[in-house]
């Protein structure tokens, strides 16, 4: 395990992860070892994009640092605190809506306020403050359900932004998102992240989608989740996807890939013949 | 849709005043259109196998023989305490009356069963979800006893409870309880973990995870179950009330039995359907008020 117990503490890094293992339901028959041995160092206000194979444990990784998880091994910080429960500082993101469909969509952006008692004036204030950084300011008294899966997604942004997050994490965010909602929410995102100054960690399986995001990419081996390799991009943003330099990064990255894919499939199967 | 053209076709001469109706209204029209067609399709059945000689009048009475003399049905359903020692037979309310009493009665209980086991099953549902120990200490009980037929609570509801209103709503509370607090903790165990993980990642404590999360999840689910149930109590009630409660429908069927009065069995039966179905109407509109944020067309058990 390579934890320097010192180092993290003088750390000023947004994430700090030293020797991360998660094994699930460990001490049963069906334990299974979703990451082992991870290291890895979000800086503050970098857009780090964790890319793998679908259960790889890039998730997994996510969960642990939103504090929504025990890890098995190792230690995680967040700008010097050592990460052990969830905090608002650490804002997660899903996949699916996960909007509340009984509040209204400024009721649900002030939601954390709300937990901490803010008085509703104020509450009402910061979501729309909050709704106008995602455009979306008209559709403050809606209910979730009126919305568009964008929009939606775009409110879930708006909450997590509400917190004043320092990390976003975010997890497969646009990934039930047809091709040219995904190109549009990716462009909103990036202006997002710019505007608010933090750290964001984006799991995806998409290639396009890491090329697109991130200043570096973490590319992950199938089960159990290690880091394979982490690929800089230092091309300016927005990015065309058809130059050469993004081609390139396209083909390293699928060859990354490549034979992680093929060894979780094969596992898989393993896995459905044993039973 | 078919209801719609079945009921446009129903009102054809006045086509105007049809297509003028909101779409709203014209779908609650198609519904009562189908109810009555329903209903009039079995009692056209049952006319008929009497009109053909296949229903014995006097054991299976058509709907025109016990529908059609109201006020001679009423006279049983007197209110009077008329096993006392020198009540008159004659003494009570006007016979109308008496039916509106007796139906009131058995409403009565049915909704203040209904109403008490709904909040002591979600408040205990929840309550062993939030507290381990409980669920540890409470839930082999509860499951063991969830399959016990309401019929055997009839002897302990009249050594708690003796006779009255008591026994009645008892009966009504414990045929639901069990598998009521079954129901609340397996829609507890289905709520979305995702606006769960939110809640905790803002920062919400356990209680308000459970308060502003978990109970308004549950909800919509729980309202369809009460739904469910309140058939059940409907059936239960009967029971409970067949035992001596003192007047009730369910006295009145046993008095009917007692007396071989099919039309009176039948009358009655009319009845607690038509309650069924109307107080069925009533939770549904309450669902809709409460529930505002669930959209209409995915309740699949909404023409229920």
């Amino acid at each position: 395990m390579g934890s320097d117990p010192f180092l993290p503490y003088s750390s000023k890094d947004a994430v700090v992860c030293r020797g991360i293992g998660k094994t699930w339901a460990i001490d049963t028959p069906r334990a299974h070892e979703a990451l082992r041995d991870v290291d890895l160092d979000i800086r503050p206000g970098e857009f780090v994009v964790l890319l793998g194979p679908s259960g790889c444990g890039k998730s997994t990784l996510l969960y642990l640092i939103a504090g929504l998880e025990a890890q098995t091994s190792g230690q995680i910080w967040s700008f010097h605190d050592e990460v052990t429960t969830p905090s608002p500082d650490r804002s997660l993101i899903f996949q699916e809506t996960s909007l509340f469909p009984w509040l209204a969509v400024w009721q649900n952006v002030s939601f954390g306020l709300s937990i901490r008692g803010v008085p509703l004036k104020e509450r009402r204030a910061v979501a729309r403050d909050a709704l106008s950084r995602v455009g979306l300011v008209e559709a403050m008294d809606k209910r979730p359900d009126e919305l568009s899966g964008g929009m939606r997604q775009r409110v879930a942004v708006a909450r997590a932004l509400a917190m004043r997050p320092k990390v976003l994490l975010m997890d497969e965010p646009f990934a039930a998102l047809d091709v040219q909602t995904r190109a549009k929410m990716q462009d909103f995102l990036l202006d997002v992240w710019r505007d608010s100054g933090a750290s964001v960690l984006f799991v995806t399986h998409s290639i396009d989608e890491a090329v697109a995001l991130a200043d570096r990419v973490v590319v992950f081996t199938s089960r159990p989740g290690r880091i394979k390799t982490i690929v800089p991009i230092d091309l300016p943003r927005p990015r065309d996807p058809f130059s050469p330099q993004c081609e390139a990064l396209r083909r390293l990255l699928t060859e990354e890939l490549r034979g992680e894919v093929d060894r979780a499939f094969a596992e898989q199967e393993a896995l459905a013949r044993t039973g | 849709m078919s209801g719609d053209s079945v009921a446009g076709r129903l009102s054809a001469p006045r086509a105007g005043a049809w297509a003028r109706l909101s779409p709203r209204s014209r779908a609650a029209l198609a519904r009562i259109g189908w109810g009555i067609a329903s209903v009039g399709m079995f009692a056209g059945i049952w006319e008929l196998l009497w009109a053909i000689g296949v229903a014995d009048a006097r054991l299976l009475p058509p709907p025109h023989i016990f529908l059609g003399n109201i006020p001679d049905q009423a006279r049983f359903f007197n209110t009077a305490q008329r096993w006392q020692i020198g009540v008159d037979a004659s003494a009570g309310p006007s016979p109308l009356g008496a039916v509106g009493i007796t139906v009131a009665a058995t409403s009565m209980r049915v909704f203040v069963g209904l109403g008490i086991a709904a909040v002591l099953s979600v408040t205990l549902g929840v309550l062993i979800r939030y507290f381990t120990l409980l669920e540890k200490l409470t839930l082999p009980t509860i499951t063991l006893l969830s399959p016990v037929s309401p019929i055997a609570w009839l002897p302990v509801a009249i050594f708690m409870f003796g006779i009255g209103n008591a026994p009645a709503i008892f009966m009504v509370v414990i045929a639901l309880f069990f598998h009521m607090v079954l129901s609340t903790i397996s829609q507890i165990d289905g709520v979305n973990r995702n606006l769960i993980n939110v809640a905790r990642t803002m920062g919400a404590s356990k209680r308000q995870v459970y308060g502003r999360v978990i109970i308004p999840a549950i909800l919509p689910q729980m309202l369809i179950v009460l739904r469910l149930n309140l058939f059940a109590s409907w059936m239960v009630v009967l029971i409970a009330e067949s035992t001596g409660v003192g007047f009730g429908l369910g006295q009145v069927i046993m008095l009917a039995r007692n007396t071989f009065n099919p039309s009176l069995v039948f009358f009655t039966i009319a009845l607690i359907g038509l309650l069924g179905f109307l107080s069925d109407l009533v939770l549904r509109q309450l669902q809709r008020r409460l529930l505002y944020w669930v959209p209409e067309a995915t309740g699949v058990l909404r023409g229920l």
